[in-house]
């Protein structure tokens, strides 16, 4: 008999059925949900309402402000008002200006391999780094699965994008991500499920195998799969939870691929994308001259831990460069106190970091540092669309937290390879 | 009920069709600025009826229904593309607005006045000439768009449950 997919494993198990074909349609039961400030309460609630039912199970749904965190606005302090009553009448548990949902939802212990979770918010594929089949879903969609903890879903097939060899030092996940997108396109994901393998992915952290899966956004696919491993249960049991059992959860040797992709991590040079795509990258020395008015290390995507670790390993020492805005806004609480704790963020600000709030901020477009008109912004982030971070008029490069903070300290788009610390041997 | 084609490109984006900025406000507010970075007369010319042809991966982006409810409120009929993004693809069927493959939907020129005729998969052009070919829908969804949408979908269902354990 053929091998399955990781895909087809966990969703053959979440529709009660022994397997599962790529391309048909099955029912699937959510072993969990995950709604934010912005597309949660105020969007699903009014739905509930009018269906006349509650939460399928409060205990599954996972509830976290992080758009409209700190409430700069009326209307954003209205509206994370509405989300904490919603959150005590309905008895969910809630992580209030905790970070950025795709960041605390696994940092908490909610996610465990081989679970099938939706997410009301397009980077949900970022649980895919955990072994759980994770996607994004509307508030509409959303509603319909909090009333009754079912959805639709075409099986998918699976692209398998395989990195083998050793990523050079300062490079990273992000530019593994750009390359990616470059090479197969927003829509190369062809909303299948994309798996990440090889020696470069296995030798990754968790939170770098965050931003390859958080990325599959970028690439069009529904999922972002990694095969959980001793990486994964480790840092799992580090947070209180739970890897269980995940013997097995993997894609069979012999099972049918949609796509394979293979790539070089060891010949992988930190790339820049050019707005206003992250599929426009190119290596940052392509780049030629670019002026930044803004460096900005934020997002679920740029601004965990590892990705404040790497910033400062630039800018200890260094300042950004005067005219240059260094804007850091760490993706959860737990890494910023982490990173307090261990001198990095001390770093960032000696550097002229301002640090903004645990939050979405700019690059969901909201806050008040949005980019003014004409602004060239270097950023950490997954998206440069036009307008997304501010003004129309305005440019963003999307680059690694180290190419955003060498790029902070010489005032134009630079290469970090030739500014890191000496290597301790 | 025939309708006037916006013809847009590839990679048309959410952030494009429901601007971050414009988030927190009503849908109202959100959808005058739908396409305004593309098409910055769309919004105020667009009339119910018409219907825009895209290019390759229509609604890439952020998750946000907005996207598909904006242009609901504007009245465009349907969206026909050569591929969608796929979280915008579910949304707008969700909120009963019909989405719509073709592989080729090149014979479409801006401004051509066009019916959109979803039971026959057919996208007829006023000039009886010219046609595009759409790709039929998954029965699923067939039931869902006819219903006008997912919530009067789940509404039926649930009364029909409901209906069912009373008897």
């Amino acid at each position: 008999m053929m091998g399955t997919t990781l895909a087809q494993k966990i969703i053959a198990r979440a529709a009660g059925r022994k397997s599962v074909t790529p391309g048909e349609i099955v029912t699937a039961t959510v072993d969990l949900a995950m709604i934010h400030d912005s597309g949660g309460p105020r969007r699903v609630e009014p739905v509930l309402q009018e269906l006349g039912v509650g939460l399928f199970d409060a205990q599954k749904v996972v509830l976290i402000s992080d758009h409209f965190v700190p409430g700069e606005t009326d209307e954003g302090a209205r509206i994370l008002e509405l989300t904490r009553q919603w959150a005590k009448r309905r008895g969910v548990p809630f992580h209030d200006g905790e970070g950025i949902c795709h960041v605390v939802l696994p940092e908490r212990g909610h996610l465990k391999p081989g679970m099938f979770v939706v997410g009301g918010d397009s980077h949900s594929p970022t649980g895919g780094a955990f072994g759980a089949y994770m996607f994004g879903v509307g508030a509409t969609e959303m509603a319909g699965v909090l009333a009754t903890g079912e959805i639709w879903i075409k099986v998918p097939e699976t692209i398998m994008i395989e990195w083998e060899g050793q990523l050079p030092r300062g490079v990273t996940a992000k530019d593994m991500m750009l390359k990616s997108c470059t090479r197969l396109g927003m829509d190369g994901g062809q909303y299948q499920a994309v798996e990440y393998a090889g020696s470069a992915v296995r030798a990754l952290s968790m939170q770098e195998r965050m931003t390859l899966s958080n990325m599959a956004a970028e690439l069009g696919a529904q999922a972002g799969l990694i095969a959980p491993d001793e990486t994964t249960a480790e840092w799992l049991r580090d947070v209180g939870g739970d890897p269980g059992d995940y013997a097995g959860l993997c894609t069979d040797p012999d099972a049918a691929l949609l796509e394979r992709h293979a790539f070089d991590a060891s010949s992988l040079e930190p790339q820049a994308a050019a707005p206003h795509s992250p599929a426009n990258s190119a290596s940052v020395g392509e780049a030629g001259e670019v002026r930044i008015d803004v460096a900005y290390v934020g997002a679920c995507t740029g601004a965990k831990y590892v990705d404040l670790k790497a910033a400062a390993e630039i800018l200890k020492g260094r300042k950004a460069a005067p005219g240059v805005e260094l804007l850091v806004a760490p993706a959860s609480k737990r890494d910023q106190d982490r990173a307090a704790a261990e001198g990095i963020l001390g770093a960032l600000e000696e550097a002229g970091a301002k640090i903004l709030p645990n939050a979405c901020g700019i690059c969901a477009g909201y806050g008040t540092h949005r980019l003014g008109e004409d602004v060239t912004c270097v950023s950490s982030t997954a998206r440069n669309f036009k307008g997304r971070m501010g003004a129309a008029s305005s440019k963003v490069w999307l680059a690694s937290p180290y190419t955003v903070a060498a790029s902070a300290v010489t005032g134009r788009l630079a290469d970090p390879r030739d500014m890191l610390p000496e290597a301790v041997s | 009920m025939t309708g006037r084609v916006f013809l847009l490109g590839d990679n048309v984006d959410t952030d494009q069709l429901a601007p971050g900025q414009y988030m927190s406000g009503g849908i109202a507010e959100l959808a005058s600025h739908c396409l305004e970075g593309v098409r910055p007369d769309f919004a105020e010319t667009v009339k119910p009826g018409d219907v825009i042809v895209a290019g390759r991966n229509f609604g890439i982006g952020s998750s946000r229904e907005q996207a598909a409810e904006a242009l609901k409120l504007l009245g465009i009929a349907g969206v026909v593309a050569q591929s969608f993004a796929g979280i915008f693809y579910r949304n707008a069927i969700n909120l009963g607005l019909p989405v719509l493959t073709a592989a080729d939907p090149s014979p479409v020129e801006d401004g051509d006045t066009v019916w959109l005729d979803i039971d026959n998969n057919l996208l007829d052009l006023s000039d009886k000439v010219r046609a595009v070919w759409l790709d039929p829908l998954p029965d699923n969804l067939k039931i869902l768009l006819a219903d006008g949408g997912l919530v009067p979908h789940l509404k039926k269902r649930l009364a029909a449950e409901r209906k069912g354990k009373k008897a």
